[in-house]
């Protein structure tokens, strides 16, 4: 068995220089989508962006839940997470429903509106290259070792670390590792993470949880409702009898 | 059994309703060959921040609007109320056609409508859209099984009917609790965004809630479809029978007035448990949607229906009904729709090929459903029911179409 693997990204340590943008589009053969790749945007073509708020800049992509919300509502199972913790979706299962777009927390999934045969896009931690022994696009491009990729006890290790040694150049948080129940992406930053156009306030459990309460409760309503309207049944079938039988001795 | 007595002249005659229909029905059939020969990015405005729109919004509606089929159908032949006998035919057929549209529509909406039977074998049980799936295949064989008596009673077939008839009370049950589990699973999609959803709409009582105003809506669906028949149609062939009949839909709009309290007392519990009063007090669109849709849908109706005069006053009730139906229609599209709107940052309207493929289906299922009334027995009376089986097929009509 593999072990979990994942990728920190530390904000105080990205130059903004567009390497992981231009080595993630390389590595999933995806078309040139802006002139600029600070102004650019997550799209059926770009999984992984780069953004500047003021001297900072900031990365979006999938975060790879540990529970994924778009893994649990996809009713095919289209989507998955593989044994190294990438979430990957496979075209040929999925129908189109979109629900995982909807569900997402991250607001990540995106589609290929254009075409008649569309897919769902977004960034699967380079499953196949990891598969073949190399590393994620991103964090083999970085040159400044702002984007890590490693296994998920030391990455945790590394970020916790960090921010102790440093206090003052940190805010004291790591985004990603509880956020939505927690993922395989985590982030450090030395400003509060909304300031960065992270997600604020994400529940600290899984999604899947919001969901599994009320499913939870189908057995009960099928087993209790058909004994329930069956009662009735009889119930109501016995009263009309009773008051039919009444009727005729009376008319006697 | 041939086609005959086609009145071809008598079809042809133009009149303001069947040119509109005409119309929109070719326009719909442009746009739905636009959407499956371009895509959704050129025919619909959905976009990565907003991935449902209209269609699974009016999804939505079609499905609450039709719950009248599980309602109708569990008080006549669950709790043996068999005073609302005539509203059984009615019903169903509402709600299969109704089915219908939704199921066209999600179609329409699946990126890859190819796949479409892939739920069948590809199973994820964790996921409320499975579970709606296959709620939905199940509860339309459902009411095809009720409804299919119908169709054998023309044609004078008798060994299925009693076949039917033998099993009618477990298939009722059954279409009762797949009804009960996807009205309120739709409302269970939505639990997983509560990030999203605005938290007017957003309540771990989702489920209850959908459950709840779908039989309230569903209801006073069939009271407003009796008045519209009524007023239009009852002098055409196969809609006798169709006079209102008020005793019948006054007892209806008792149990709409039932639901209405039980909705608005779980909405207020829910807003005090939950602690979200404060929210009504902050302007907003959402605010003034959230109030809309309560005042409209919920506490006008439950103030006309108290009154028993109005609730027996055929105006009164006409129009309780459509603010019941009002509010239902508001609600799904607030918590579909304009309850995501501030979470996704952009507005959404549906484009022109959403509306009139949505306007199309519409326009079918209104024919379909006339189609149908004139040709088999949907409105019948109490005694009819009864004496069907015996002597009354025998008679029956030739088909007409028109």
């Amino acid at each position: 068995m593999l072990k979990e693997k994942g990728i920190l990204f530390d904000v105080t340590l990205c130059i903004g220089c567009g390497s992981c943008y231009d080595a993630c589009k390389e590595a999933n053969n995806l078309p040139k989508t802006s002139e600029d790749f600070l102004k650019d945007h997550l799209s059926d073509n770009t999984f992984n962006v780069i953004e500047q708020y003021d001297d900072l800049y900031a990365r979006k992509m999938c975060m790879h839940c540990n529970e994924p919300a778009c893994e649990s509502v996809c009713l095919v199972g289209a989507i998955t997470k593989t044994s190294t913790g990438a979430v990957v979706y496979d075209a040929d299962k999925c129908i189109g429903c979109r629900y995982c777009m909807q569900a997402c927390p991250h607001k990540i999934p995106r589609y290929e509106w254009g075409t008649t045969t569309p897919r769902i896009r977004k960034c699967n931690m380079c499953a196949e290259r990891v598969s073949n022994g190399l590393i994620p696009a991103c964090a083999e491009s970085c040159p400044n070792e702002a984007t890590l990729y490693g296994d998920m006890d030391q990455l945790i290790a590394i970020a916790k670390r960090r921010l102790q040694e440093n206090p003052d150049k940190y805010y004291q948080h790591i985004y990603g590792l509880e956020e939505a129940g927690g993922g395989h992406v985590l982030v450090l930053s030395p400003v509060p993470f909304e300031q960065l156009g992270y997600i604020p306030e994400l529940p600290k459990e899984s999604m899947p949880e919001f969901t599994k309460r009320a499913m939870e409760k189908i057995p009960s309503v099928v087993v209790g409702g058909g004994i329930f309207l069956g009662g009735m049944y009889w119930l109501t079938k016995r009263k009309n009898q009773i008051a039919k039988e009444e009727r005729s001795k009376n008319e006697n | 059994m041939k086609i005959k007595n086609i009145n071809v002249s008598e079809i042809l005659k133009p009149t303001f309703w069947k040119i509109t229909s005409v119309i929109i029905v070719i326009v719909g059939l442009f746009s739905t060959y636009f959407r499956f020969t371009q895509g959704l990015g050129a025919t619909t405005n959905l976009q990565d921040t907003v991935p449902w729109g209209l269609w699974i919004g009016f999804d939505f509606i079609g499905v609450g609007l039709a719950a009248a089929g599980f309602t109708i159908a569990a008080t006549v032949h669950i709790f043996n109320m068999h005073k609302y006998e005539p509203l059984v035919r009615p019903a169903i057929l509402t709600a299969f056609l109704g089915y219908s549209v939704v199921v066209c529509l999600l179609v329409v909406d699946l990126g890859r409508p190819e796949h479409f039977y892939h739920p069948l074998y590809m199973w994820n049980i964790h996921s409320v859209m499975f579970e709606i799936t296959w709620c939905l295949i199940c509860y339309s064989t459902v009411l095809l099984l009720e409804f299919a008596p119908v169709v054998l009673e023309k044609f004078n077939i008798k060994a299925p009917i009693k076949i039917l008839k033998a099993i009618s009370i477990p298939v009722v049950i059954i279409g009762v609790l797949f009804s009960t589990l996807h009205q309120s699973s739709f409302g269970s999609l939505y639990l997983i965004v509560p990030g999203k959803l605005h938290p007017l709409w957003y309540s771990s009582l989702l489920p209850v809630h959908f459950y709840v105003s779908c039989i309230a809506a569903g209801l006073s669906m069939i009271i407003f479809e009796s008045f519209l028949i009524a007023r239009g149609l009852t002098k055409e062939e196969g809609f006798q029978n169709t006079g209102l009949k008020m005793n019948i839909l006054s007892g209806a709009a008792f149990a709409v007035l039932i639901a209405l309290i039980a909705g608005l007392l779980l909405k207020i519990y829910d807003f005090i448990d939950s602690g979200k009063l404060y929210l009504l007090t902050i302007p907003s669109t959402e605010t003034y949607l959230f109030y809309l849709e309560i005042l409209l849908g919920t506490i006008a109706p439950i103030y006309l229906l108290s009154h028993k005069k109005l609730r027996e006053n055929k105006k009164w009730l006409y129009i309780t009904s459509i603010c019941v139906i009002s509010g239902l229609i508001l609600n799904r599209i607030n918590v579909s729709i304009t309850g995501l709107a501030a979470s996704s940052g952009v507005s959404y309207f549906p484009s022109f090929d959403e509306i009139s493929i949505t306007l199309m289906l519409i326009v079918l299922a209104i024919f379909a459903f006339r189609l149908v009334a004139k040709n088999f027995a949907v409105f019948i009376t109490e005694e009819h029911e009864h004496s069907v089986s015996e002597k009354d097929i025998a008679k029956t009509k030739p088909i007409t179409i028109s």
